[in-house]
Parts: C-alpha cells; structure tokens; sequence
C-alpha cells in the first residue's frame, strides 16, 4: 500500500528560449515528497532551484518550454489546463517568497489581500473570511493582530510583513507549500523566528514544503531531506543528515566547506576553483567535472547515473561510494 | 609632482592605526507632511572603539545598528555630528593632525554593490588607474602600469580584464576589481562594508581568501562590516557588536563567540542556525524585529526586548566597561553596584 506522495516529479526539464540560444535550466530532476514531509533545495545562483519550484505551479514566462511530469497529491499539473491552475494557486499550492515586499500588492491591507484570497478559493462569505484572516495573523504570532488587518503592507517591518505573506499563503490550508528563500532577506535574529514559526505551522498543518534556500543554515534548520542542486540537476538527495555529514558529491562538499561549515576560523578556505558552467553550452559529461579536484577521464564524457550511497540517499557521482567509505 | 603623504608607520607598532572617540551621527527624520515634530535617527550615538595595526576588526549587528553608517563616517562620505577620529597618532581634521583627503588616501572602503560601485563606462584598467592619476597625479601610463598589477594581485589576468567594460564581469570579479581599485591609493586601512555579502558562498569563499593572502602580504588593517555571524568569526581577531547606533560588546573573537556576555549577543549567537540537524534551534530568545532607530528606547536600547531589564535600565544608559583584558560590555549586569538586581552576579556569560 503506497500513499499518493504530494508532490511527484518525474524527469522535469526547463528551457528558456532566447533569440539565438537555449538556456538548459532544469536538466532532468525527479523527486517525490511525501505529506508531511521537507524537502531543502539547496543551490547557489543560476543553479536552477527557483527555476524548479516554479515549474511545480507552473509560474514560468512564456518562453519557456516544461518537459517531464509534475504531479500534485496524484494531479497531473504539466498538463492542467490555464484555470485549473488559478484554482489550484493560493488553494491546494501555496507560495512564499524572498521579498514580501513586491509579493504583497501595495495597495490593498493584508485583510483585505486573505479575504480576498479566501473568498475565491472557500466558499464563505466575506465576514467569514475576514474572521478567518484575523485567526490566521494570530496564528503566525503577529502583534495587535485586529489593528494589522488594516494595515497596508509598507506599514510592516520586514519580518512583520513575512509573517503576513505566511498567513496569506496558508490560509486555504494548502497541501503543499513551496517557499523561494524566504528568509534571506531577514536580520539573523527575525530568520530564526520565521524559520521556528514555518517549522511548526509546517507540523501543524502536516504540508508538505519545498524550501529553496543558498543558505545550508535555514535548510538544515527546516528540512528532513535536502536536495544540492548544480546546473539544473539535483547532484545530491538524502536526509538533511546524511547529505550534511557524508556528503557524497564532491560538490556538496565544497559549498558546506565554503559556509564555513566546521571550518577552522583564520585558516585557509577551500574554495571551488573556476565558475558555473555556461547553461546554453553544458559539457557532456558531468557538468561539475571542469572544476571537480577528483574528476577522472569518463567524468568529462558521460554524465553520471545516479549512485545509491544509502536509504534514501543519492549522488550523481562516479565515486560517491569510494567517498562515503573513506569519509566514514 | 605632489609627494604622496608618507604611508610610513609614524606612530610606531602599539599606536593604533584607528582611534575612534565618541562619533555621533543624528538625521532628521521625514515627519509627515503637516507634522512640526522634528524626529531624529540617532543611528550613531557615541561609538568608541580603535583598530590596531595589521588587525581585522568585525562590526556585526543588524540592519539599522549604524554599522554602514559608521563606516561613512569614518572616511567622511558623511560629515559627523561630534566625535574624533585619530588615524595612526593624528587626529582627522584637528589642528596639527591630518585633512580628509590625506586620510582619505590611506583609508579605503570596498562597498556591498560591486556594480553600482564601478564606472559603468569606464574600463576596468582606467576604473583602477583613476584614484592614483587624481590624488597622486601619478602619470597615465605609470597608472596603467600599477593597475595590471594591482589586477594580478587580485587574481585576474590583466591582459583578459583591463580592456574591458564592468558589466561584462561576473559579481566576484567585478568585487575583485573593487578592490583592487581601493588598493591602488596604497592604503594602510581598508574598511569593508559587506563587501562579501552580495555573493554566492563559493564565490565569497574565494574572496575571504584574497583579503587574507593582501593582508599578508601588504601588510594591511581590516574593519570588517558584514551581518554575517560566521564570516565575522572566520575573519576577526576583534569583534564590535552593534545595537541601534551604540555598541553593546567588543572583545577577542574567542572571548565574543565563546562567552558572549550582553544579553543582546547572546541572543544574536543564538539566533545562527547550527548547521546540524540534531542540535537544531528549538526557540528564539528574542521576539519580534529590531526596533525603529527613530527615538530609541531612553537608556539602555536593548531594554524593550531584554529578557532582564528592569528600573534602571530605563533611566541610566550602561557605559562600555572593561569585564576583563579588553572585553567590554554595555550592560548594567555586569557591573556592581549598578543598582540592577543581578548586578555582579554574572560572571562573563555562559559557555
């Protein structure tokens, strides 16, 4: 007996078309996420993390070409039709974002943005919803919650105004909730919070969230699996601890050794040589094998199967188990 | 020829390179149209603090504690209300001391942008040559000279990027050229504002490891500015903590990061995710975001979100007190007789 996973992504391919170019950047990613469960996506610019999440609600511009199959709660998304999707966003699929400032519509209070939201996705009447939206700014913590349904989004400090893209986002209690680098734009003190308050809603509600982050900190803080993303592939996946502690693609080494992750302070960082590879011409083989320090000879032909190096856990890498045998 | 000012250690090794004394800075704030009410963002209000020769100095502290602004203050891109500013024995603009433009010439600042920090019309050659052709009235072709080996040092290949144009460049190498720009005037001081803040880890990686081998080799003094709890750790040997427009501790970066003492540093170490999903952070120790540095709380600044402020936190602001060999805390705990209940009681923190 198998539950159908939330999120079920089969081979997603992403291109961007471009007057005299094809930019490659999602190559091929597969993942399934259970109810209940975080998924981390870890990545550094350009590596395709935002590019993915937006596939799944299919927030993409027009140039750009989906292949593979994403399915939620058993719905085939890659193949809903345009209205089908307004009634899936906000409802069954919710999204957060890094700058709450131009998610949330200035002109509108953030009562009026929930109800609003609530109205067309529930049927209950305004006044319903408008209880309802208050309920829910109580419930991300946010103070004098009456007074702040009438407030518009430029009277909020920046976590305040998290806080409401947070209701906002939960408030049709959504299936699956996915969240682009929702607290990078925070003071450390405020991302602590919003990262606890995601963490128990997250419990609370039993969403199943995909966490696109460049900061391995909040990943590990919110997720259960993590995926490292580099050049639209996802090089590694496994539990949040056995990616942090073993660390199978050499990759995923040097971004933990690069956030000074168990790094002596003063000493000499080691750091990956060279820069990301050009996404409109991407090397055969494996995209990391220019700058990889343990590349071998069939690296830079073949782009690696991936190798299982353990439950739930798998590195796109030619030695990947050579390496969790000498790391352990 | 000018004679550039003598970039020679005048005051011998135990001077400190920087002396800060008391720098405030108060803006007027926008009141509302029709309101009279003139509102001040103190967001410096009495910051003390000296940089020795060959140290990094870290400055952490959230946005709106005043850390950029001090940084401008210092190199007088913004004029100070009070406060005095000694560089290497002298003081900045006092009688007897040195001007702006001769401190200028030995203070340097690497700004977060890296592009809107660089002549877009500009090439990377001429961006580098400027400073020394202008207040070195350095000849062009010696200037072009320096900045191809100035863009050696930095780790790009002169004949590649000298010709070209700084949007053609990627975040790190146009902050490789930033640096290379502020290391043209030979500066004994380079200040840098979140100067590695903008970038991808791997890239940033890259970077610290630049401004640790120019160190070395140049002989230079950091104040580093940066938000970031690990960088600053990496990087320091002396560690500011800001809190709206004052500091709250300052120490060794082993003393700081191991035995954190005001409420507010603590707070703020706590707040670093661990990076480990076993120890993860299971509550914050403050609530809600840092308060709007317009009218601050009287007294201590930290009181409306401290966990143990009590009366007199409200009516005495604490004065920076040395707890032990140069680790200094603002904090009415951690000093007898303050009239604070667990005054004393505490001894330097928690481990």
């Amino acid at each position: 007996m198998t539950e159908t996973p939330a999120v079920d992504v089969e081979n997603l391919v992403v291109r961007f078309r471009q007057r005299d170019r094809t930019i490659h950047a999602v190559n091929g990613v597969s993942f399934r996420l259970a109810r209940g469960e975080v998924l981390g996506i870890l990545g550094e610019s350009g590596s395709g993390k935002t590019v993915t999440l937006r596939s799944l609600m299919r927030l993409l511009p027009h140039n750009c070409a989906i292949g593979g199959r994403v399915a939620l709660d058993g719905e085939d998304v890659t193949a809903a039709s345009e209205s089908r999707l307004e009634e899936l966003r906000g409802n069954r699929i919710a999204m957060i974002f890094q700058e709450p400032a131009t998610a949330l519509d200035p002109v509108f209070t953030i009562g009026q943005q929930i109800t609003e939201t609530l109205v067309r996705h529930l049927d209950i009447g305004r006044r319903a919803a408008r209880r309802h939206a208050l309920d829910w700014l109580e419930r991300v913590q946010i103070p004098s919650a009456r007074r702040r349904l009438d407030a518009y989004p430029h009277e909020m400090s920046g976590g305040m105004r998290q806080r409401a893209m947070i209701a906002l986002a939960l408030s049709c209690n959504p299936t699956v909730l996915l969240a682009d680098e929702p607290t990078t734009a925070l003071d450390v003190t405020v991302q602590i919070q919003i990262l606890l308050l995601l963490r128990e809603l997250q419990r609370e509600l039993g969403m199943a969230v995909v966490f696109v982050t460049h900061d391995v900190g909040a990943a590990a803080e919110v997720s259960d699996r993590l995926a490292v993303m580099y050049a639209g592939r996802f090089v590694e996946m496994g539990t949040a601890r056995d990616v942090l502690r073993k660390r199978a693609h050499p990759y995923t080494e040097g971004l933990l050794a690069a956030n000074l992750h168990g790094v002596e302070p003063g000493s000499r960082l080691v750091t990956i040589p060279g820069a990301p590879p050009n996404l409109a011409a991407l090397p055969p083989g494996c995209s990391f094998a220019p700058r990889c320090p343990y590349a071998l000879p069939q690296c830079v032909e073949t782009m690696p199967a991936p190798v299982i190096c353990g439950d739930d856990h798998v590195a796109r890498c030619v030695r990947a188990e050579e390496r969790i045998k000498l790391a352990a | 020829m000018n004679v550039p000012p003598s970039s020679d250690d005048r005051g011998g090794a135990a001077q400190p390179l920087l002396i800060v004394r008391d720098l405030k800075k108060h803006f007027p704030a926008k009141g509302s149209f029709w309101s009279l009410s003139r509102d001040t963002v103190q967001a410096v209000d009495g910051v003390s603090f000296s940089v020795a020769k060959g140290q990094t100095v870290g400055v952490v502290g959230e946005s709106g504690c005043g850390k950029s602004t001090t940084a401008r203050l210092l190199l007088h891109l913004i004029e100070p209300d009070a406060g005095e500013v000694i560089f290497d024995g002298e003081g900045v603009g006092a009688p007897g001391g040195i001007g702006v433009r001769e401190l200028r010439l030995q203070m340097q600042m690497v700004f977060q942008d890296s592009y809107s920090s660089l002549n877009p019309r500009a090439t990377i050659a001429d961006i580098i040559a400027f400073g020394p052709r202008t207040a070195k009235k350095v000849p062009a072709k010696q200037a072009h000279e320096r900045a191809e080996r100035l863009l050696d040092q930095v780790g790009l290949h002169p004949s590649l990027f000298a010709r070209r144009y700084p949007h053609e460049l990627s975040g790190g190498q146009r902050q490789r050229i930033n640096i290379a720009r502020a290391l043209a005037l030979e500066p004994r001081l380079l200040i840098l504002d979140e100067a590695v803040s903008a970038l991808d880890k791997s890239v940033e990686a890259q970077i610290l490891n630049l401004l640790a081998d120019l160190r070395r080799d140049l002989g230079l003094t950091y104040l580093f500015i940066s938000h970031d709890l690990n960088v600053v750790r990496h990087v320091s040997d002396r560690v500011v903590v800001m809190y709206l427009g004052r500091i709250v501790e300052a120490g060794d970066v082993g003393g700081i990061f191991r035995r954190p003492s005001h409420p507010y540093t603590q707070a703020l170490l706590r707040a670093m995710p661990s990076m480990d999903p076993d120890r993860r952070t299971d509550a914050s120790l403050l609530t809600g975001d840092p308060p709007n540095p317009i009218n601050p709380p009287s007294g201590c600044r930290f009181r409306t979100r401290c966990a143990f402020a009590e009366e007199v936190c409200a009516r005495v602001p604490p004065a920076l007190e040395d707890i032990a060999g140069g680790h200094q805390v603002a904090c009415h705990m951690m000093v007898p007789g303050s009239g604070h209940s667990r005054a004393g009681t505490i001894c330097a923190g928690h481990d």
